[in-house]
């Protein structure tokens, strides 16, 4: 669900934060307007108001474990773990984590990928929160949902700052809650 | 100029004793310096990011500049505490804006560094940060990236050093805040 259904509305913060993603077109392909939250780093302010929002929200729900995939989900998900007083757990690409790992695949447009945890990173019936920048298909949010109910964890909710048209209405991700702060910018630009 | 390395805060050995050593990864002979572990204590990890931040915060630093990936793990809450704006570092073709980028070499063979124009601009005082320095390959491309468009930078921070690999050499001058040593 976004943030401005969901007693965010009219809340200025969110439009800071929408004003400062950037949008370039045709990357990395021909036709995709690509969600550049690089710009959203260079704004404090905004990139505070981002994390505060996310804090705000999880605080108070016992939240033992904050996960973010690479590489993306790493610029976002240790600020929010710190003020909540999380663990914080990488999601990573095959081949990065030097430990045992269990892994899921998911799928890309064309063929797929893999999403790698450590084996120790997460007990049993922890509630964990999965942080990304943007979720699009929901394909490597499903994934990281996977690595976490396998190790008995219990996904509380996905976050993101960006949520593409294909998610909205959809509250729910493989049965998991869905919280998204913004739309994408600028699409209405494209002609 | 005050000690680069935080000896006798209490809290550094609380950090070193939770990172775990991973034999013979990547490859055979290598101990891995895993800072996941960190990250799974929450005690440790803001520990970690208090130290920096307890360090920087009255530098005037404008920029924290990560080298990807785990650099993105430490630097944006630095960013966040001390004001500054956070700019990730990338390998090729990762960041979708106009770009720059530095070589530098691998143990085999080079690679890339990239920037996005703009992100950094002349006057701007800037931090790099890393999980860890090694030959400093890395961070040497970190600081040719961020001198090229005008930026000063101040130091480089680094939860872990190899200082037997003299990383701390290639830095061009800079000095080098670490907080834990592997021998």
């Amino acid at each position: 669900m976004f943030a401005a259904e969901n007693g965010l509305k009219g809340d200025p913060r969110l439009e800071a934060i929408s004003a400062a993603i950037r949008v370039v077109p045709n990357f990395p392909k021909k036709g995709i307007m690509f969600q550049d939250i690089t710009t959203l780093l260079l704004d404090h302010k905004a990139f505070k108001h981002t994390i505060d929002i996310f804090v705000d929200r999880y605080k108070d729900m016992q939240i033992s474990v904050v996960a973010g995939v690479e590489a993306r989900g790493f610029m976002f998900g240790p600020s929010i773990a710190l003020a909540i007083g999380a663990k914080f757990v990488p999601l990573r690409k095959p081949g990065k984590l030097p430990g045992k790992v269990i892994s899921e695949s998911y799928e890309l447009e064309y063929g797929h990928d893999r999403l790698e945890m450590h084996v120790d990173a997460v007990q049993s019936r922890e509630r964990v929160i999965i942080i990304d920048d943007l979720v699009a298909t929901g394909g490597t949010l499903s994934a990281a949902i996977s690595l976490m109910e396998s190790e008995g964890a219990e996904v509380v909710e996905c976050a993101c700052v960006i949520g593409l048209p294909e998610v909205k209405g959809q509250h729910k991700l493989k049965g998991k809650p869905l919280y998204v702060l913004v739309e994408p910018s600028g699409l209405d630009d494209f002609c | 100029m005050s000690e680069n390395k935080e000896e006798e805060d209490p809290r550094i050995n609380g950090i070193k004793t939770k990172i775990r050593v991973v034999p013979d990864f990547p490859k055979k002979g290598i101990m891995f310096q895993d800072i996941t572990t960190v990250l799974l204590d929450p005690k440790a990890f803001k520990d970690t990011i208090d130290l920096f931040v307890e360090r920087y915060r009255d530098k005037n630093i404008s920029v924290v500049a990560g080298i990807e990936a785990r650099g993105f793990l430490f630097g944006p809450p630095i960013a966040l505490a001390i004001g500054a704006k956070f700019v990730p570092l990338r390998k090729p073709k990762k960041l979708p804006g106009e770009t720059i980028f530095e070589e530098y070499e691998l143990e085999y063979g080079s690679d890339r560094l990239e920037m996005h124009v703009g992100a950094v601009e002349t006057g701007d005082r800037a931090l790099v940060v890393d999980d860890l320095i090694a030959t400093g390959g890395t961070l040497c491309a970190a600081i040719n990236l961020l001198e090229r468009v005008g930026a000063e930078v101040v130091e480089c921070a680094c939860v872990i050093e190899l200082p037997e690999l003299k990383g701390r050499q290639k830095l061009k001058g800079k000095p080098l805040c670490m907080l834990v040593e592997y021998r």
